[in-house]
């Protein structure tokens, strides 16, 4: 989880200016594979951001894999950062691990987590599906 | 149309600290003016000098200091009198926003005049504040809420307005100025409409005060209620106005100090209007400063004001269409200060951020008004509000950012 953070900060570090790095989260949010009509279930969406955006986990042996989407571009791009850094990852590394990405990559001022662009609430769904399969696998 | 000549708005401009402010490196651009407006120097002097010389609470204390804060604050309520030509002084209750006092009305009125089988009839163009005091009047009551549909354009149908009014009708409530698209309702005609079957009326002017001249006797409406912080005044202050002869028999909203007359553990009388409605310390401070904010709009002269602002959405208006695959939402032929839109298939949450990255900002999402929001069959809209503040310097750097955002989005 380390080690992808700090490619992610070393590649948003090669961008100087906001348009760069909006372009590339825009790009991180292209090369996020759409959700299929049946995983956009209204179960999946989470709620306190101002687009839509869906959220579908499952596991797959020892580790979560995570799915999302959003109907706008920049929210879409932050929940492909949260995708890249903990899909793949165990349950507990992801209730456990330190999330530093957002601070790092010189968007901190605008991605901060009490913002309206949700991130906050998309990491605390990540987690709160960490919890969820760590406490099954246990109880299994 | 009225020509906004003979005004030096860029001096104008001057009395706004907050518009030389940069944002994210560039000079603000504001056009989220129907949310809130910026606020002149003299309205932050104003609070500054009664905060730092007469602080004090108003109508007990005898001493120099809070007769003094009672008079500004009293001068206020004359002042706003005025500004609606209203018969009398009492006929003017404040209250903490026209959210407060649409509150108010459906709490005291509704449970005086409105019993189970009665309506209650909207539009579809309002605001959730003059939405869901209503429905909980009506799940209180067993009243029920009608709703006016509304056009492609974003007009109010008159015709079924017209059709919905029936003897059942106890109230109809609608704004005169939609905020998420701008359209002027015509309503003296939805006044006297609503009159002709025996309903009350209550005209929500939070985005209709800021820009136009209002006459209560003139309109004749039961009531009317605004903001002070959309016209240039503090937040946490608004206006119920109503009729004596509705106001007067109205059972307080809340009871508490200033409202009462004797207390005992047996009775309470009540005050006079219009304290009778104003339970409480009231925001003085605010009270005071929005009196300033009236004068100065008073200054430039609302007329002035209106001018102005049309002169700036028509220029905005035909900028933007310039624009490749721009989709106004609402196109009312009578408009005032909003121009909602969306740029292509962007989400307006991508344009809100980007515009924000160079220093513009406009409002995004459903404005409070997701009934809008839905009859045009999206999931927000992209909001710019003008203020006479703004420049048509401003326009032009929104329509290049716009394209600016329209290429980081394709």
């Amino acid at each position: 989880m380390q080690e992808i953070q700090d490619q992610l900060i070393e590649d948003f570090g090669f961008l100087e200016d906001w348009e760069d790095k909006y372009a590339y989260l825009i790009d991180l949010a292209k090369s996020l594979e759409p959700l299929t009509a049946e995983q956009r279930l209204p179960e999946n969406v989470i709620k306190g951001c101002q687009s839509t955006v869906w959220l579908h986990a499952k596991m797959e042996g020892d580790r979560i894999r995570y799915h999302a989407d959003s109907d706008a571009f920049i929210s879409k791009g932050i929940i492909a950062l949260l995708v890249r850094v903990f899909d793949g990852q165990k349950p507990e590394d992801i209730l456990h691990g330190d999330f530093y990405v957002v601070d790092r990559i010189g968007l901190a001022t605008h991605l901060s987590p009490n913002r309206a662009n949700g991130l906050g609430h998309m990491l605390k769904q990540m987690r709160t599906y960490a919890l969820a399969f760590q406490s099954k696998t246990q109880n299994a | 149309m009225k020509i906004a000549t003979h005004i030096d708005w860029k001096a104008i401009r001057a009395d706004f600290p907050i518009l030389e402010e940069q944002v994210n490196g560039k000079p603000l651009v504001y056009f989220d003016n129907a949310a809130t407006s910026q606020k002149p120097k003299q309205v932050i002097d104003a609070l500054v000098a009664y905060y730092s010389r007469y602080n004090s609470n108003v109508h007990r204390g005898v001493h120099s200091l809070s007769q003094q804060a009672t008079a500004a604050f009293e001068a206020t309520r004359r002042k706003v009198q005025q500004l609606l030509n209203a018969r009398e002084e009492a006929e003017i209750i404040y209250t903490s926003g026209t959210t407060a006092a649409i509150n108010l009305v459906a709490s005291s009125w509704g449970s005086l005049h409105v019993q189970a089988g009665d309506e209650i009839l909207i539009t579809g163009l309002e605001h959730h504040a003059n939405i869901v005091p209503w429905q909980m009047l009506c799940e209180r009551t067993g009243a029920k809420l009608v709703v006016a549909p509304i056009l492609d354009n974003g007009e109010v149908s008159l015709d079924a307005f017209a059709q919905l009014l029936s003897p059942r009708t106890k109230m109809a409530a609608f704004s005169w100025i939609s905020n998420a698209l701008g359209t002027v309702n015509p309503v003296h005609e939805m006044i006297a409409l609503a009159q002709a079957v025996g309903a009350f009326t209550l005209v929500d002017a939070a985005q209709a005060a800021p820009h136009s001249t209002i006459d209560v006797q003139d309109l004749d409406c039961d009531f009317l209620c605004f903001s002070a912080h959309k016209m240039l005044g503090p937040t946490g202050i608004g206006i119920l106005y109503g009729k004596r002869e509705v106001l007067e028999p109205l059972p307080p909203y809340q009871g508490g100090g200033d409202m009462i007359k004797e207390v005992t553990f047996e009775k309470t009388t009540y005050n006079e209007l219009p304290l009778r409605l104003e339970a409480g310390t009231p925001n003085i401070a605010d009270v005071i400063a929005f009196g300033t904010a009236i004068d100065y709009l008073q200054e430039i002269g609302l007329e002035q004001i209106e001018a102005r602002e049309n002169e700036l959405l028509a220029y905005a208006t035909a900028q933007i269409n310039e624009i490749p695959g721009i989709r106004l939402i609402g196109t009312a032929p009578d408009k005032r200060s909003v121009l909602s839109f969306m740029l292509g298939s962007a989400h307006p949450y991508d344009v809100g951020v980007l515009l924000d990255q160079m220093g513009i900002a406009i409002r995004t999402g459903h404005h409070c008004a997701q009934p809008v929001m839905d009859r045009y069959q999206i999931p927000g809209s992209c909001r710019a509000s003008f203020a006479f503040y703004n420049t048509f310097e401003e326009i032009d750097r929104f329509i290049t950012a716009l394209h600016k955002v329209q290429k980081m989005l394709s």
